[in-house]
C-alpha cells in the first residue's frame, strides 16, 4: 500500500484496457466512441510499456511507447477521415449500415 | 503516505473514472472531454514514473491534436447520437462479463509474475545495453537519454514513424478530398493563354447609325 511498485501500474493499465474493451462492445453502433475506446486501450499499453521501462531500468520501453503513440495518432486521423467520408455518402454513421460492399 | 503515493492514487482514480465516463456518457462531446481528462491524468502518471518526455508528448499530441480532431468530427457530423446509444443496456451483460474476465486474467498475470531483481537483470545482460546505460538515474535527464538512443540505436524506427505519419496524412487528405461542382475558380493558365483576338472585336460603324 505504502510502496508503489510495478504491479500497481500494471493493475491500473489492466483495468483501463478492460474499460476500453468493454467500450467497444457497449457502443457497437457509435463509431466515434469505438475509436475513442481504441485510444484508451493504446493508452493502457503505453502505461505498461513505460512502467516496465522504468522498473527494469531500460529506456527501450519508452522508445517503443513513442512508436505506439505515433501509430495511435495516425490511426485516429485515418479512422476519422474514413468516418467523415462514410458520413458524406450515407448521411449516417451507424456501423450496422456499413455493409454496402457485402452484397 | 508520501506525496508520490497519494499522487499515484489520485491519478489512477482520475484515469479510471474518466475512462468509464468516456464509455458510458450519452453525449459524444462529453466523451471527448473525458478522454482529454484521461490523457492528462495519464501524463501525470508518466511523470510519476520518470518519463517526463512522454508525458509532455502525451499532452501535446493527444490533448492538442487527437482529442481536438475528435471534437471537430463529433461537432461536424450531424447525427442523432441518442439513437446510437440504444442497445447499450442490451450489450451490458456481455460486454461487462468480457471486461471482468480480462481484468481477472491480467491481474492474475501480474500477481504471479516473478519480477526480476537487479541480480537477475545483471545476469541476463552482463554488459548493459545502451538503453540501460542511459536509463541510469544519475545519468542524463529523461529527454537527453531518449535523444541519445532514439537518434542512434533506434534511428530506423524513428524514420519509419515519420513515414507512417506521412502515409496517414496523405491517406486522410485523399479520403476527405472532393471536387465540388459549380464553384467559380480562378484559372491562371486560361488567363495567361488569352489572346487579344479572344477579347477584342473591331466593328466598322457607318456614320449616323447605331450598332444594332
Amino acid at each position: 500500500m505504502l510502496d508503489i511498485g510495478l504491479g500497481h501500474y500494471l493493475s491500473v493499465a489492466a483495468v483501463l484496457f478492460a474499460i476500453g474493451m468493454a467500450g467497444i462492445f457497449l457502443n457497437r453502433k457509435n463509431v466515434i466512441v469505438i475509436l475513442m475506446s481504441i485510444e484508451l486501450m493504446l493508452l493502457a499499453v503505453n502505461i505498461n510499456l513505460v512502467a516496465f521501462s522504468q522498473f527494469l531500468g531500460d529506456l527501450t520501453g519508452q522508445v517503443f511507447a513513442f512508436m505506439v503513440l505515433t501509430v495511435a495518432a495516425a490511426e485516429a486521423a485515418v479512422g476519422l477521415a474514413i468516418l467523415v467520408a462514410f458520413f458524406r455518402t450515407r448521411g449516417d454513421i451507424a456501423v450496422d449500415d456499413a455493409s454496402l460492399m457485402k452484397n | 503516505m508520501s506525496v508520490a503515493v497519494i499522487a499515484f492514487y489520485v491519478f489512477s482514480f482520475a484515469i479510471l473514472a474518466s475512462a468509464l465516463m468516456v464509455v458510458a456518457s450519452k453525449n459524444p462531446v462529453h466523451s471527448v472531454l473525458f478522454l482529454i481528462s484521461t490523457f492528462i491524468a495519464a501524463a501525470g502518471l508518466f511523470v510519476l514514473m520518470g518519463a517526463e518526455y512522454l508525458a509532455m508528448v502525451l499532452v501535446v499530441v493527444y490533448v492538442g491534436a487527437v482529442a481536438v480532431l475528435f471534437l471537430f468530427v463529433v461537432m461536424m457530423l450531424d447525427v442523432d447520437f441518442v439513437e446510437l446509444k440504444q442497445g447499450f443496456l442490451q450489450y451490458l451483460p456481455f460486454g461487462g462479463a468480457i471486461a471482468v474476465l480480462v481484468v481477472v486474467e491480467l491481474i492474475m498475470v501480474v500477481s504471479v509474475w516473478a519480477f526480476p531483481t537487479d541480480a537477475d537483470l545483471a545476469l541476463a545482460h552482463p554488459s548493459p545495453t545502451a538503453a540501460q546505460t542511459v536509463a541510469d538515474p544519475n545519468g542524463p535527464t529523461n529527454i537527453e537519454a531518449i535523444g541519445l538512443i532514439l537518434y542512434t540505436d533506434y534511428v530506423h524506427y524513428f524514420q519509419i514513424a515519420g513515414v507512417i505519419l506521412l502515409v496517414a496524412m496523405i491517406g486522410a487528405i485523399v479520403l476527405t478530398f472532393r471536387t465540388r461542382e459549380g464553384i467559380k475558380k480562378q484559372d491562371a493558365a486560361a488567363q495567361v493563354g488569352r489572346k487579344r483576338e479572344d477579347g477584342v472585336e473591331l466593328v466598322d460603324l457607318p456614320t449616323g447609325q447605331g450598332l444594332s
